[in-house]
């Protein structure tokens, strides 16, 4: 059993460096995250925020441009996600006082 | 917690470190603008330093430092902050979330937005500390005051 434990991790994590063996190389300028156009042949939002984010709100870190102003409808919605984990662990956790 | 170590080692550590570890989750809430950081991460790290001392300290000793009956208001402040951010562009006539609206006259758009951005990381790292906290003291309720 354990050899096959074993056996089953080596053969996954060769499988993992196999996959990585055609990767492509990091900060080339021909790789697909860094084209302008997307496969499907629409504009990549990417390059907006990267061109206009400074200009917009004269902040200097685009991601928090891009979080709280760009998409901030979206990280509402994950503060009420952590709001509601919160209460959750009210109803869940807390001890009555009868017990 | 159910069996506390009386070590004044660990409490005078703890007592130490927990004012610096709250004064860098408030240096990267307000950092954020600059460097790597924001809302979420210097919420983490403010409850950090609150559950430091709840954990080496005790509950008991540790509602002097922050009582476990304002994490709920606290939460729903910084809710409330940012949603409030949100609807008072609406008022002013622009889209909901678009800061570029908030009513402070003589400031350019662009300048609101940066202010806009910071108010929302406040309200966000309220609410993350506050519901991190509520999270522990509801895990722990009751544990340790039947010693």
């Amino acid at each position: 059993m354990k050899a096959a434990q074993l056996l089953v991790i080596a053969l996954f994590g060769a499988l993992l460096v196999y996959g990585t063996s055609d990767l492509p190389h990091r900060g080339r300028a021909d790789n697909r995250m860094h084209a302008e156009v997307s496969m499907s042949g629409t504009p990549v939002a990417g390059n907006y925020y990267i061109r206009n984010a400074y200009r917009d709100a004269k902040t200097p870190n685009m991601v928090t441009v891009i979080l709280g102003d760009y998409r901030g409808v979206d990280t509402l919605g994950e503060e009420v996600v952590i709001l509601t984990a919160g209460l959750i662990t009210i109803l869940v956790l807390r001890r009555r006082r009868d017990t | 917690m159910r069996s506390p170590m009386h070590s004044p080692i660990v409490l005078y550590g703890a007592r130490f470190l927990s004012p610096y570890i709250m004064l860098f989750g408030l240096y990267v809430i307000m950092h954020g603008h600059y460097s790597p950081g924001g809302g979420f991460q210097g919420g983490a790290l403010l409850a950090a330093s609150v559950l430091l001392m709840r954990l080496a300290a005790g509950q008991e000793v540790a509602r002097l430092q922050f009582k476990d009956v304002w994490a709920m208001p606290l939460a729903v402040l910084g809710i409330a902050i940012y949603f409030g951010a949100g609807l008072v562009g609406v008022i002013a006539g622009g889209y909901f979330l678009d800061y570029a609206h908030l009513p402070l006259p003589g400031v350019e758009p662009a300048k609101l937005r940066y202010y806009g951005l910071l108010i929302i990381e406040v309200g966000i790292g309220m609410a993350v500390m506050a519901i991190l906290v509520m999270i522990y003291d509801n895990m722990t309720l009751g544990e340790d005051t039947d010693e």
